[in-house]
């Protein structure tokens, strides 16, 4: 019986990807270990290995194809004389097909990419696998389109670029590499492999192994060197594969990079950035998904930037690098492949501690930052066709804390739901409802509402880790009952 | 405990060995000794003041183990860079520190290197290359390795030296420095100064290699156990090792075997030694001793001149004391400056 080869997951995040080349001709025989095709996603190009035997029967997605969603069939594999027509028909859907005929080599075939967070840059071509229906909608399901830009920050009339957070980034490093030499980047993975995320992507090339320096597995060890040359005047870049694994080395970031300034009298501080993704992922368990926004957002002497936009993460990000100061950059993974408008100006800086509005609105405020700002974003759509109009806040820096923006919103509109994927207690929203209660206890006409992430190590299982994150329906839910609706 | 030096080269060349002491000239024994007996004097007085309630927190008096840093930096070049522990007061004055400002920074005055917020283990001095001051046992290792990062990206021709004592080199962040040391070739001395107890837990009972030259084998950095209550063999083991670092050569490791006399901090009764060892250790290898026995008797200084020596360090010291118990305590003011430089985006 002929057998779909289909789109294959290279990543837990991967939803679409491109079929770059096939290595087999229709009418080629096929055994098992076989290279079929190239498939190149923004992150990397893999190769797809035949798991079945027989002949490459039909191929359905033709080379140099954009956006094929996982698990589409691309072609199809007939037995030894079989008819090829009988083979299944092309559906959009592969989560028809029990059974992935293909696997990306070196990698267990994955499951369907998380459909409810992942996002990739662009609408996909085919629907996406849909499991489960889930009961709010989406989050991330509509990336944000070209957006005019009215903030303070960016001229009238300056033309947007379409650019991957990912890519926003790279930018930002390299812009500010050129500007000064004393700026480097160091980490695992970040010069030859072209950073395990991409991120670094072509810095090597640029600057060279002495500015971008691959390091051992030792994160105390490289967090620590970099606060040393930071000391002698240097600005390292210091990138954590993952935040999860800044624990190692959290005693650098806190007790030598954050109190320095203060325990030398002004004398010596670290001039560094420490980023990375932070946060959950898609379905990569417990050690590999907590956030820390909250963490590093308790200690005196950082400052702590986590923004949701690719442009905000440019802006942030150069301004972050030429700060005096030890800032924690969180990024996320989820994140990095979304495709937003980034302005396009010589030298774009935002300011750090600045929130912004991203949406204007009366009736209630939703306060987020980073991917939280996906929910919150998604809410305020839904909420606006009940007629609620919600104004979305986007803190941008955690630490810092532009507050004053948070309780001129509140002062408006009475009522706040913020809005976190880290755990409840202690947590950054926890924060923002005291400094709203602090400062603004008249103007509300309602208990300021959060939602967050379930106070559970985060849970493998599909369907946990998606009850352990939060979900627009909470934030609708939350959004209606602080309007009492 | 074997004091005779004895040098270690796993694989890397460790350059010109020498088994025999080298002799210092009247002039490098002298300024050993001042520099020496300053420490001692200094160290004397922030006992005392701590008694007096002058000083608070933590303390931690290096005395007995003068002859390390003196020797060291007798080796050292202008620009190279110190960076130590907890143990600090005797790396500050080596590097030329003024010692009013380190003392006032031990009482918690204004005067103090810190304005009198960062206390006894935490003083910097960007002017004399001095980095601190690290509280947390070994941290300073990671750091240290940062500053010879620098080094090594600059071409500048410096190197960090990085003290820490045997316990902290029990510390797992040491051997990540020492990978990326040797990797990457960077210009930084480990200065491992074996006072033979990790606060009261004696390197028998806390360290499975005891040898702690041997700390880098695995690593391909060679190391050498020093004298280090004999100023003349530090200095001649610094010189090897700084040259050897600064020639591009990489990481290199001294072991100085010392003893401190005091217990680990003020707070310290030191049960875990017998009075007669630490008795043997002063009669018998007191560094400044050694120095002064050879002034007298190689040199042929008079009993005086010495005496005149020790009058004006002591005349220093007591200034130093009169000046931290007289400042001012800081600005109240100062409790919210020095958390964050302003940016200038």
């Amino acid at each position: 019986m002929p057998t779909d080869i289909l789109m294959p997951a290279l990543s837990p995040t991967m939803e679409q990807g491109k079929l770059a080349k096939w290595l087999k001709k229709e009418g080629d025989t096929i055994k098992s270990g076989d290279i079929l095709a190239e498939i190149e996603t923004d992150k990397a190009t893999m190769e797809v290995e035949a798991v079945d035997e027989g002949v490459l029967a039909k191929i359905l997605v033709g080379d140099g194809t954009d956006n094929v969603a996982v698990n589409t069939p691309i072609g199809i594999i007939a037995g030894e004389g079989e008819d090829a027509s009988a083979a299944v028909a092309p559906k959009p859907n592969g989560a028809a097909h029990a059974g992935a005929s293909a696997a990306p080599k070196g990698e267990v075939p994955a499951e369907p990419a998380a459909e409810q967070k992942a996002d990739e840059s662009q609408p996909p071509a085919a629907p996406a696998t849909v499991p489960a229906a889930p009961k709010a909608p989406s989050a991330v399901s509509s990336p944000p389109q070209p957006e005019t830009m009215s903030t303070p920050e960016v001229p009238e009339g300056t033309e947007m670029v379409m650019t991957t957070v990912r890519e926003a980034l790279r930018d930002a490093m390299a812009e500010e590499m050129r500007r000064d030499k004393d700026v480097f980047v160091i980490g695992e993975e970040v010069a030859e492999y072209q950073g395990a995320y991409k991120v670094t992507q072509n810095l090597l090339q640029e600057f060279g192994p002495k500015r971008v320096i691959d390091t051992p597995i030792t994160e105390h060890g490289f967090a620590g060197l970099g606060v040393g040359a930071a000391l002698a005047g240097l600005k390292p870049i210091v990138e954590f594969m993952t935040f999860n694994f800044a624990m190692q080395a959290i005693d650098q970031i806190i007790n030598s990079a954050a109190k320095t300034l203060y325990m030398s009298g002004g004398q010596m501080g670290a001039s560094i950035v420490f980023r990375g993704p932070n946060g959950a992922a898609a379905r990569v368990g417990a050690q590999h998904s907590h956030d820390y926004a909250a963490w590093y957002s308790n200690v005196p002497g950082l400052k702590v930037v986590m923004p949701y936009s690719a442009a905000d993460a440019k802006g942030l990000l150069k301004a972050a690098i030429r700060d005096p100061n030890p800032i924690i950059f969180l990024e996320n993974e989820i994140l990095y492949g979304q495709q937003m408008p980034v302005p396009k100006l010589d030298d774009f800086v935002l300011p750090i501690g600045k929130a912004r509005i991203h949406r204007a609105g009366r009736d209630l405020t939703i306060v987020s930052f980073g991917i939280g700002m996906t929910y919150a974003l998604k809410a305020a759509e839904e909420l606006a066709k009940e007629g609620i109009e919600a104004e979305v806040v986007d803190l941008r820096t955690i630490r810092p804390m532009d507050i004053e923006t948070v309780i001129r919103s509140v002062q408006k509109t009475n009522r706040c739901v913020c809005v976190e994927e880290g755990f409840p207690q202690s947590g950054v929203t926890a924060e923002i409802g005291m400094r709203i209660m602090e400062a603004a206890f008249d103007y509300l006409d309602a208990p300021v509402a959060r939602v967050t992430g379930k106070d559970v190590p985060m849970p493998y299982a599909a369907n946990l880790e998606k009850l352990a994150l939060p979900n627009v329906g909470e934030v609708i839910a939350a959004a209606k009952a602080v309007c009492y609706r | 405990m074997a004091l005779a030096a004895r040098s270690l080269k796993p694989t890397a060349p460790a350059g010109p060995q020498s088994n025999s002491t080298p002799d210092f000239s009247k002039d490098e024994e002298f300024a050993a000794y001042r520099g020496m007996l300053m420490i001692r004097r200094f160290e004397e007085k922030a006992g005392q003041m701590y008694g007096m309630g002058l000083i608070g927190g933590f303390c931690h008096l290096y005395i007995g183990q003068e002859a390390v840093v003196v020797g060291m930096q007798m080796a050292a070049k202008d620009g190279d860079e110190v960076i130590t522990g907890y143990r600090d007061h005797g790396h500050m004055l080596a590097c030329g520190m003024d010692p009013k400002g380190v003392m006032a920074e031990l009482t918690g005055r204004r005067g103090g290197y810190s304005k009198g917020k960062g206390g006894s283990m935490h003083m910097f001095s960007k002017e004399k290359h001095f980095y601190g001051g690290h509280g947390i046992v070994g941290a300073q290792v990671s750091l240290g390795t940062g500053l010879a990062l620098a080094n090594w990206y600059r071409e500048d021709g410096r190197v960090a030296m990085t003290y820490f004592g045997d316990g902290a080199a029990n510390q797992g962040q040491v051997y990540e420095s020492f990978n990326m040391a040797e990797l990457w070739k960077l210009p930084v001395v480990y200065v491992i100064e074996n006072n033979r107890y990790a606060m009261g837990t004696s390197v028998t009972r806390a360290s499975a290699q005891t040898d702690f030259s041997r700390r880098g084998v695995s690593f391909n950095i060679p190391g050498e156990q020093v004298d280090g209550m004999d100023v003349r063999a530090v200095k001649a083991a610094a010189e090897r090792a700084l040259d050897f670092a600064r020639t591009g050569n990489g990481p290199y490791i001294l072991e100085m075997q010392t003893y401190r006399y005091r217990g680990h901090s003020m707070s310290d009764p030191a049960k875990y030694r017998t009075k007669d060892e630490v008795s043997r250790m002063r009669d018998e290898h007191d560094p400044i001793e050694q120095v002064r026995r050879r002034l007298l008797e190689t040199h042929g200084m008079a009993e005086d001149e010495l005496k005149g020596v020790d009058g004006k360090v002591r005349e220093i010291v007591n200034e130093a004391a009169e000046f931290a118990t007289n400042d001012a305590e800081p600005d109240v003011s100062e409790l919210w400056t020095d958390i964050l430089r302003e940016a200038a985006v």
